[in-house]
């Protein structure tokens, strides 16, 4: 890789020049692309790592004695191991690759079914009537249905924590939430709508108390901030490509080694077999095992390329230059007469992802306006409804950043609030 | 592209004093549509006197486009016979699926010309027609039936 910006020398001009997109106009004016945390922007080295993987090395993987499978398996397993390392994780056979976080927590959600399907399966993986799990109201619907329907299926209860006014996790009733009734707590480590930084710490510790196992969904902080899977004790993590400078179609599950191994098959197919009779097959080891069929090859590929991209600039720098994009933005926002902020106000354990509300103006109206001037946010429930609920809005207008993110687009974002409160004041 | 064609003054006008808002008593049939893209939300309440509507009333929730298009249809199918209320309801569904290439008809579609700009918004063609889908239902729940002379 070209040599890039280390944490003292981060040059913003420099990062946003590896972004094509960035250059290009949108209705006539520069692109201001606040929506990161929806999709990240992809870096001309992740792009040209998979023009060449698919150009030079393009082959099916695990099953191929030629060359070309040879090199393609080699590129994919790198990947695995480049992901393991970006977490922390203490082996790459605790990556299982899949589509996205909404497959890897349905991962989870299906081997805890089908291990209550079957007797003599590990018991804390087996669910049914009495017992519960927990997840949370500011969690993204991925973490809340699967969990759903997982309840549905067996007969559990579900439980969830709280939102304070001031957009935290409201842990005051940790305790009896989470109690020797509980088999899973299931959350969101940076919210997709408030920006919130949870520290799972407490839920950690009470859910291993009472023999709970832990999720933590971490789509929104792995692109962001240094995550540390050995640090944070939990038992899974689940996060996506396509918001941390990677390709879309390609996602990870991270699950403690021996809960992989007593983890029973989601899919079945090729690959993750061990050995098939007409009667009967047995399964591979994971990561193999949750792997069934061709995989997102060059995705996985993508995703390697991303991460060595990140670590480049180091995740350290990546959370400073957010945390002052953020405090800019926090300021900037709230000067903006009838705005009101959903989530932390200070930049003290959120994110750059900031959600707020124009009095009396409907979020679709706010997104318009702005995407008319170039500026690019998402407005409407960010899959998060429950968390417009708790605060009485239909809807909210989010903006997110990113590394390529500046204080000019920031400018940008709120010279087009001062036009949508023209045009619908 | 052309932000004053979708935000036409129509709209804004529809939007922010809207007409005949509010549900009322009696009525024959009530739809309630949600878009689940967005959390919009309109409720529509249809009254029928023999082949004649009576008072078409709504309640809703939602952008200038969704809530202005709930005005219109109130201004446009109140009082209006059956059969004349499905062909300004079937014109303004057709132009809203037009992508900006049909050419409204004023005389039938009054304000709701106004609309035009919107179908060239894709991700805003379902605001504007939030209200007129539930009508639809509201008219089947008063038992309306569309005459043969007008398309389905």
């Amino acid at each position: 890789m070209t040599s890039l910006a280390t944490p003292s020398t981060f040059d913003i001009a420099r990062v946003r020049a590896d972004f094509p997109i960035l250059g290009r106009q949108v209705n006539g004016h520069p692109l201001v692309y606040l929506d990161s945390a929806n999709t990240s922007q992809k870096p001309t080295q992740v792009l040209d790592v998979m023009r060449a993987h698919h150009e030079r090395h393009n082959g099916n993987v695990s099953r191929s004695v030629h060359t070309l499978g040879t090199e393609a398996t080699e590129a994919y397993e790198a990947a695995r191991a480049k992901v393991a390392a970006f977490v922390n994780a203490p082996s790459p056979d605790e990556v299982v690759f899949v589509k996205n976080s909404t497959e890897a927590i349905n991962l989870v959600a299906y081997a805890f079914s089908n291990a209550s399907a079957t007797p003599g399966s590990d018991p804390r993986l087996r669910l049914g009537p009495g017992d519960e799990v927990v997840i949370s109201e500011m969690e993204h619907h991925s973490n809340i249905v699967p969990w759903q329907l997982l309840c549905e299926r067996t007969g559990a209860t579900l439980r969830w924590f709280g939102v304070t006014d001031e957009g935290r996790l409201d842990e005051s009733e940790l305790e009896s939430l989470v109690n020797e009734r509980t088999k899973l707590v299931s959350i969101v480590h940076m919210s997709n709508i408030l920006g919130t930084v949870n520290d799972p710490a407490r839920i950690v510790a009470r859910a291993h108390q009472v023999g709970a196992l832990v999720l933590l969904d971490c789509s929104q902080s792995v692109p962001h901030l240094p995550v540390d899977v050995r640090a944070l004790g939990v038992d899974f993590i689940a996060f996506t490509g396509h918001k941390m400078l990677g390709p879309t179609g390609i996602g990870v599950l991270w699950g403690r080694g021996e809960l992989l191994d007593a983890m029973p098959p989601v899919l079945g197919g090729g690959s993750m077999i061990e050995t098939v009779t007409m009667e009967k097959s047995t399964f591979a080891p994971p990561p193999a095992r949750f792997e069934a069929g061709t995989p997102p090859i060059v995705e996985a590929v993508g995703l390697g390329a991303a991460v060595d991209y990140l670590r480049a600039i180091g995740m350290e720098a990546v959370r400073a230059h957010e945390r002052e994009i953020t405090a800019y933005a926090l300021d900037a926002l709230l000067s903006v007469p009838t705005l009101r902020i959903f989530g932390p106000e200070t930049p003290v354990g959120r994110g750059g992802t900031i959600s707020f509300g124009l009095e009396g103006i409907h979020p679709h109206d706010v997104g318009q306006v702005l995407d008319d001037e170039g500026v690019e946010v998402r407005v409407g429930h960010h899959c998060a409804r429950p968390v417009c609920v708790r605060y009485g809005v239909p809807a909210t207008t989010r903006a997110s950043f990113y590394v390529y993110t500046t204080t000019e687009e920031v400018d940008a974002l709120v010279r087009g609030l001062e036009r949508v409160r023209k045009v619908f004041g | 592209m052309e932000f004053d064609q979708l935000y036409q003054e129509i709209i804004l006008e529809h939007y922010k004093r809207p007409h005949g808002r509010g549900l009322r008593e009696p009525f024959g049939g009530e739809a309630h549509h949600v878009n689940p893209t967005c959390g919009d939300e309109v409720t529509v309440r249809v009254s029928v006197d023999g082949q004649k509507l009576g008072d078409v009333s709504y309640e809703g929730m939602g952008c200038s486009i969704s809530q202005a298009s709930a005005s219109v249809l109130h201004d446009l199918l109140t009082d209006r016979p059956v059969g004349e209320a499905f062909q300004v309801h079937d014109a303004f569904v057709a132009l809203m699926h037009g992508r900006g290439q049909v050419e409204p008809d004023e005389e039938l579609l009054g304000d709701g010309v106004a609309f035009s700009g919107v179908a060239r918004y894709p991700a805003r063609v379902k605001c504007a027609l939030l209200p007129w889908m539930a009508f639809k239902d509201a008219a089947v729940r008063a038992g309306v039936t569309v005459g043969p002379e007008v398309k389905a």
